[in-house]
């Protein structure tokens, strides 16, 4: 999937990939991040 | 003077009456008509609460790796001859936790039934740790059935209903205009000092115990906001554990870091041990109410009892080294730092590869690691996943990445080196905490040589920083 130019949000989860992590990949692939969130299951 | 953990006590109290006090309950069951009749089906008595195979793992009755061969689903097959008390603590009643609920109410604010009072009075009075000579408060008595609903209609308490609906009690607020003193809040509040001072009790009744008048200094680590509209969650439940448990020399404080806490607090007590502050050091906790029936609408569209229905507690004793007990190493504690980053491989690294790097170690000189236990009956229903196991397989890739093993031994690592989930989803209680008391035993009288305790905390819950916490402990065979 071409991010460049694309709006994402990063929704992550801590035992998984926190939305941090997704974030940082989405912008350097060139995305516009306008949300980062991380979800806890427990 | 390197610090040792002489002893752990884990404790659970069922409590389904309180299920639909739980923070998700409490919301959906807003939208329900008949709430009662609603959660009813799925209410556990305490018989299966007792001889549920993850509630005996945790009072230290069954092993981790008999649950792990224990049939499943484990709410259908219950443990044969199932015990309430077990090496590392028991599990309580309800109707008697309530009376352990209104003995730790120095303010009066929870009224209980005449009759409930009553009851809860007679099997309190005779448990064998904190019984009616223990010097423990006495359970006051009740009060009238039209006293209650008064303080519900004219003075906004909280009912608390039976599993059957009957009234009986109600919690009142603690102030007519602090939104952190409601009868809601205070429960909570009442729910984590109860768990909490019962595991202290606990731990202050086993042999060569420590005095309750030695106890120098208590943290607690629970999650609970204490405090008023000035100071939310101003704290100091540790020393209102302390008060209760006659730790008249022991003065104290809270660490706080979500479901980390523990952790953190462990190796404060263990670096008050060894720099000669104080020679024993208490860290505790108390159960969360707000986590009661969590997931329970998962359980519900799977049919099966809300499994979330145990308030959970546990107690720890951090001492000068004995020469026996196991050792808490201040000298290799894994640390998620804030320039870790927050992918999972960096995260690993920092909470395993470089602390045992440090002492020249590696994943494969660790027997058992410790970490998110939740029970995955409790999470897997609501989608949640088996967050043990994954956490597990995360750490085997770890080995796999660090050539430690191979790709095809990953099943392994997890099988002999980690365990089941088997603790109540109550946050910070099941951040690696659980295992202690099988920890202990095995260092000491057991086959194991050292353990590593990892708890992770969701900070960015509170909305001040999007990171994660985590630390991590080994723990290891004296001598």
């Amino acid at each position: 999937m071409e991010l460049r130019g694309r709006k994402v949000i990063a929704l992550g989860e801590r035992d998984g990939v926190p939305g941090p992590a997704l974030a940082e990949c989405a912008s350097k692939a060139g995305a516009d991040v306008v949300l980062t969130l991380t979800a806890c299951y427990v | 003077m390197r610090p040792v953990i002489r002893d752990v006590s884990l404790v659970l109290a069922h409590a389904p009456s309180f299920v639909r006090l739980g923070s998700k309950p409490l919301r959906e069951l807003r939208r329900v008509d008949a709430p009662l009749g609603y959660l009813l089906p799925y209410l556990r008595d305490w018989d299966a609460a007792c001889g549920y195979a993850p509630n005996q793992v945790f009072i230290g009755n069954v092993g981790v790796d008999d649950l792990a061969a224990h049939a499943t689903p484990w709410h259908r097959h219950p443990v044969g001859g199932a015990q309430r008390f077990g090496p590392d603590g028991e599990i309580m009643p309800e109707h008697e936790f309530l009376g352990l609920l209104a003995a730790c109410d120095g303010f009066d604010l929870l009224a209980l039934d005449r009759d409930v009072a009553d009851r809860a009075r007679t099997a309190l009075d005779t448990h064998p740790l904190i019984g009616r000579d223990s010097g423990r408060p006495a359970v006051p008595s009740g009060v009238a059935p039209d006293v209650i609903r008064e303080r519900i209609e004219k003075h906004r308490a909280v009912p608390l209903l039976g599993v059957d609906g009957r009234l009986l009690g109600a919690m009142l607020p603690g102030h007519d205009e602090d939104d952190t003193l409601t009868g809601q809040v205070l429960m909570e509040n009442l729910a984590c000092k109860a768990t909490a001072a019962l595991a202290l009790r606990h731990l202050l009744a086993r042999p060569g115990a420590v005095a309750a008048t030695d106890v120098r200094y208590v943290i607690n680590c629970g999650e609970e906001a204490v405090g008023d509209r000035y100071q939310r969650g101003g704290g100091n439940v540790a020393k209102a554990v302390a008060e209760w448990a006659g730790c008249t020399r022991a003065t104290g404080s809270d660490v706080k870091a979500f479901c980390c806490g523990p952790m953190h607090a462990l190796m404060l007590a263990g670096a008050m041990v060894a720099s000669g502050l104080h020679d024993d050091v208490v860290v505790l906790a108390g159960g969360s109410l707000a986590k009661l029936g969590m997931k329970f609408q998962g359980h519900l569209k799977h049919e099966m009892p809300i499994v979330e229905d145990v308030l959970a507690g546990f107690a720890a004793h951090v001492a000068r080294d004995d020469g026996t007990s196991p050792v808490l190493r201040l000298d290799a504690v894994g640390r998620h730092e804030v320039g870790s980053g927050s992918a999972p491989l960096a995260v690993v690294k920092a909470l395993y590869t470089e602390p045992l790097g440090r002492l020249g170690l590696t994943l494969l000189d660790v027997d058992r690691f410790s970490l998110e236990l939740h029970n995955p009956e409790a999470t897997e229903p609501a989608g949640s996943g088996n967050v043990p196991l994954n956490n597990y397989r995360t750490l085997a890739s770890l080995a796999v990445v660090e050539k430690l093993i191979e790709r095809a031994d990953i099943g392994q690592f997890v099988r002999t080196r980690g365990m089941p989930g088997f603790s109540p989803t109550q946050g910070h209680i099941a951040s690696a905490i659980p295992y202690l008391g099988h920890a202990l035993r095995g260092l000491t009288k057991g086959t194991l040589t050292r353990t590593m305790f990892t708890g992770k905390g969701s900070l960015f819950l509170g909305r001040m920083t999007q990171l994660s916490d985590g630390i991590s402990l080994i723990v290891e065979r004296n001598g």
